[in-house]
């Protein structure tokens, strides 16, 4: 009986150590690149950002410019980022969860809302420090939407 | 009747009295109100700093429609799981029927217009803070909000939980008077300190609390484990965050961290209230919070 038990727990146990290696650690170059995106973003956001909060002096060409690159950034393709088994049940290193791929026309809508946010700060940046700062609210509002939705908390 | 038996019987007569007596829901006098004005512009910056919509607009409701308060939204917790009541000027499914008065007893007293123990999950504790004029210019703005006729969900909380009366004996406990920062303060992180204690309920989340859930006052926004499971929640006092007062501005005004990285979870929504703020307000909040003491 006693040795009956002993396997069993060997058995548990292994399940539990095979269970826990489904999630492994990805070097999956789609998602390097999709990382390396929001980079992107983060740093061209940042320097909007400085202007924003007076941690920089506002210049029309330097501002214009980061909003043009998030500009080109919104129009990637990154059709073949995302492919499947690559959210946070399936990999360790990833945030993105299961449900980007169980809602895609949402995640979709909000990718728009995302673009025209981005839009609205690339005629907003050139014109003066008043407006960019009033065009940072809804571009973090857009990014925080998909966040809320669909990346796992850390 | 014997003697130890009267005695035990006089001694447990005079502590429930007591405790049915301490445990009584308390209300505002009615003559405070009286001399009160409202002001509905006023009330709409109470709405946003106090973040009602988060929990009483009609879940994953955008935009416009999170100015539909019907309820409905459900929080598991250990004790239960609780709804959020509608809150819309309906006068039947809302509280369009309510007073100033009632609005007072609900937010300061967390008494029902039915003089019953509201269940902390609707943080009271906090808004007891909050000054009769901003009571009545809540109310004020409340009103120009639609009705909405979604019935309220009744709680679903566990034995011993589901006796109201109890709740008599953890405010008690656990019901806050006055200011935890206190001392020397400059007026901007007296409003700060007014938009955090009293409206904002930023402690409600970042605040640990006991067993009984109760704050721990000594760890007064000092963040821990996330009861919800998934992580932590984060440190606000100047131990924790050390992000410089513009940058807790903004993040409070757009989301986005020093990082450029974004709110997530939660915090999505606090920061759609708190974007409705002016700037001096949110300086207001980043400056009460680079005054908390090192912990």
């Amino acid at each position: 009986m006693k040795r009956v038990s002993f396997v069993t727990a060997l058995g548990l146990t292994a399940t539990i150590f095979l269970g826990a290696a489904t999630a492994h650690e990805t070097d999956n170059p789609a998602v390097t690149a999709r990382m390396a995106i929001m980079q992107l973003y983060a740093n061209n956001l940042g320097q909007l950002g400085a202007m924003a909060k007076g941690n920089v002096e506002y210049s029309a060409d330097a501002a214009t410019a980061a909003a043009n690159n998030l500009g080109l950034l919104v129009q990637l393709d990154q059709s073949t980022l995302w492919p499947a088994g690559t959210d946070t049940d399936s990999i360790s290193n990833t945030r993105a969860l299961p449900e980007i791929w169980q809602n895609f026309p949402d995640v979709m809508a909000k990718g728009k809302a995302l673009s025209e946010a981005v839009t609205a700060m690339q005629a907003a940046a050139g014109t003066d420090l008043a407006s960019l700062q009033g065009a940072m609210g809804a571009l973090g509002g857009a990014c925080g939407a998909c966040h809320k939705a669909y990346r796992a908390p850390e | 009747m014997n003697g130890p038996l009267k005695l035990v019987l006089i001694f447990g007569t005079i502590v429930g009295g007591a405790g049915w007596i301490l445990t009584a829901p308390s209300t505002v006098e009615s003559d405070m109100l009286a001399t009160v004005s409202a002001d509905v512009e006023r009330g709409k910056t109470v709405f946003y700093a106090s973040g009602c919509a988060s929990c009483h607009a009609t879940p994953d409701s955008q935009d416009d429609a999170k100015l539909r308060l019907g309820g409905g939204h459900a929080f598991k917790t250990d004790f239960g799981t609780f709804y959020a009541p509608n809150i819309s000027s309906d006068v039947t499914a809302g509280i369009g029927a309510w007073t100033d008065e009632d609005l007072a007893n609900a937010l300061i007293h967390g008494t029902s217009p039915e003089k019953r123990h509201y269940y902390p999950a609707f943080p009271y504790t906090t808004y007891a803070q909050m000054t009769l004029e901003d009571v009545a210019s809540l109310r004020s703005f409340l009103s120009t909000l639609p009705a909405v006729a979604t019935p309220n969900t009744p709680h679903d909380v566990r034995f011993p939980f589901n006796i109201r009366r109890i709740l008599g004996g953890w405010k008690l406990m656990f019901t806050r008077k006055g200011w935890v920062l206190d001392g020397d303060l400059t007026e901007q992180q007296i409003e700060g300190r007014y938009l955090v204690e009293a409206l904002g309920h930023c402690a409600e989340c970042h605040t640990p609390r006991n067993a009984l859930g109760g704050m721990k006052r000594g760890s007064w926004l000092a963040g821990g484990p996330n009861p919800d499971g998934k992580g932590t929640i984060p440190d606000l006092t100047p131990a924790g965050l050390d992000w410089s007062e513009g940058d807790i501005a903004e993040y409070l005004k757009s989301g986005f961290t020093p990082e450029y990285d974004t709110a997530g979870g939660q915090m999505v929504d606090v920061i759609e209230n708190t974007s409705q703020l002016s700037d001096a307000e949110r300086a207001a909040i980043a400056a009460y919070l680079k005054a908390l003491p090192v912990q």
